[in-house]
């Protein structure tokens, strides 16, 4: 076990955006958050990196509590994320995008910057060097100095994940990858991150709408509901399963 | 017109409009990290003034031991004032930031006259300083050489701190999206108190100019100085580096232009800072840099 979600609730005022929910992700598993639109999937995933706190329950990752840690510092243990909006830093270019997910491993300090020690040379160039090595993983390196809005939709995709691989995660979380991609991107991409968590020893959790695409990357699926939830297993079984069919097409469908 | 007069005044000039622009860099860079105009950014330079002024008159510190010492107590100011006034208010309305950063200048401008009063103090220039020199002709004060080719040198630091350090990468990605440079391992609130600690330096140099120049330090020497260096920033384009620095340039030359060649005019020098700020906002709110801040900046 990675990452264990210990029945976690978190309230928004008086609405309850997740309620008492928990599940267990296992080292290199692909994992799928699933369920319909305000089921508090990204509200999960908020919890998980830090952004939130949850009103009760914990995340504990590697057997460690993330309790009260900030978003910046539970990076660094070893958890990063993609959005569902792509949100790369949108006038820099592309190697940029990536050198700052290096940033906080370099090793230099702002004094020896300034003086320009040998080290910081050296640093900026192993970086500079292991950035383009994951650029050129995911077949972006002759866009390297394109600034990250000029490349197509799907290519924003990629970056944002040779960015979030940057911060050398175990887990990644990837929220709803394959929104607004085409079949074959979308094919491509499923691709991309089954050899990526080969590849990078990843373990990764994902929100997914596609399930077509789901059922072909994961393992294991959560589905959530108005917060709780209604299924976990295997997604060939998730979609035949009555709570799960009712939570998306409606009641009346159960008839 | 005397061509040495007119390079006179040129020299002159560019000496003014670089502490203009040593101060304008400060608002830039806070406001492309925080959207906030740090009001009280005139008065730490102020601040600068009264510290080195501190360092050598009560101290006894030579000038270039003074200078480090202002550059060093008014960066730590600045970090202060980050830390306790702005920094809880990160996710408050940016008005919330204003009104703050306008108490913080209330604050320091009132604490220093209240302990080292309104009267304005002689500030000890050293006698080097003021030394006249020849260069191809034209005399002027080592000090009017010293200021523009100090100013060039901390900019030459600042834009490769900027565009080459892992440091400069954070603040320009703080300037799109302050949650996403969180979620790269990076401690935003850090980088954050980073800019006002080298904003408030850059500003400090920038007092103990003023104060050779002028030369005496007083509380409030701050306030008209601090708005300039705003005009000039927002002339220039809020948001870039390379924009306060020619907002500084044309500000500075502007009133020494004015005052040299329209003597007449000499008693409204201080307003023409403000009409450039009125015709910008009137004609190219994003400044002469025309950056669009919503999509790239320094």
């Amino acid at each position: 076990m990675i990452l264990k979600v210990d029945n976690v609730t978190k309230n928004f005022g008086g609405v309850t955006a997740i309620k008492e929910t928990g599940f267990t992700v296992n080292p290199k598993e692909i994992y799928g958050l699933i369920g319909p639109n305000g089921a508090g999937k990204t509200t999960m995933f908020n919890i998980i990196t830090g952004n939130y706190a949850p009103t009760s329950g914990q995340v504990i990752f590697r057997n460690e509590s993330l309790s009260g840690l900030k978003p910046h510092q539970i990076v660094r243990k070893g958890i990063a994320r993609t959005f569902q909006n792509i949100r790369l830093f949108s006038s820099m270019s592309v190697l940029d995008n990536v050198l700052i997910g290096f940033d906080f491993q370099a090793r230099y300090s702002f004094l020896e910057s300034i003086v320009r020690f040998p080290r910081f040379i050296s640093e900026e160039k192993r970086i500079k060097n292991r950035s383009m090595e994951i650029l050129d993983y995911f077949g972006m390196s002759s866009f390297a100095h394109d600034k990250a809005t000029d490349l197509s939709y799907g290519q924003q995709r990629k970056v944002e994940i040779a960015r979030a691989l940057a911060t050398n995660p175990e887990l990644l979380l990837l929220d709803e990858p394959a929104a607004g991609m085409n079949p074959s991107e979308t094919e491509e991409l499923g691709e991309i991150i089954k050899k990526a968590r080969n590849d990078f020893d990843l373990t990764v959790l994902l929100i997914e709408h596609d399930m077509k695409f789901v059922n072909q990357m994961c393992d294991k699926v959560l589905v959530l509901d108005y917060g709780k939830t209604i299924f976990e297993g295997r997604p060939c079984d998730a979609i035949q399963d009555k709570e799960v069919i009712s939570a998306y097409l409606g009641d009346f469908h159960n008839d | 017109m005397d061509v040495t007069i007119f390079m006179q005044q040129m020299i002159n000039g560019f000496s003014l409009g670089s502490m203009y622009a040593l101060i304008a860099i400060g608002y830039t860079m806070v406001y492309g990290v925080l959207r906030l105009i740090n009001f009280a950014h005139g008065d730490i330079m102020m601040v600068g003034g009264f510290l080195g002024y501190f360092g050598i008159a009560v101290l006894g510190l030579p000038f270039a031991a003074a200078v480090l010492l202002a550059v060093v107590g008014s960066a730590l100011l600045g970090m202060a004032s980050d830390r306790i006034a702005y920094r809880p208010l990160r996710s408050a309305p940016k008005i919330s930031l204003l009104i703050t950063a306008i108490g913080i200048s209330f604050f320091l401008e009132n604490s220093f006259n209240v302990f080292f009063g309104g009267v304005p103090r002689a500030f000890p220039v050293p006698p080097y300083m003021e030394k006249m020199v020849e260069v191809s002709g034209l005399m002027m004060p080592v000090s009017a050489i010293l200021v523009p080719v100090v100013t060039v040198i901390l900019l030459v630091i600042i834009l490769w701190v900027l565009f080459k350090t892992k440091y400069g990468m954070a603040i320009r990605a703080l300037a799109f999206d302050v949650d996403t440079v969180n979620l790269m391992g990076i401690d935003a609130n850090r980088i954050i108190t980073l800019v006002f600690g080298m904003g408030s330096a850059l500003a400090a140099v920038g007092g103990i100019f003023w104060a050779v120049n002028y030369p005496s330090v007083e509380p409030m020497m701050g306030v008209l100085v601090g708005l300039k260096a705003f005009a000039a920033a927002v002339v220039g384009g809020i948001g870039s580096v390379g924009g306060a620095v020619i907002g500084g340039l044309i500000i500075g030359f502007t009133e020494v232009v004015v005052v040299a060649f329209f003597p007449e005019l000499g008693g409204y020098k201080d307003a023409f800072a403000f009409v450039f700020l009125i015709l910008i906002l009137l004609f190219k709110p994003t400044g002469i840099l025309g950056l669009d801040f919503e999509k790239s900046r320094f």
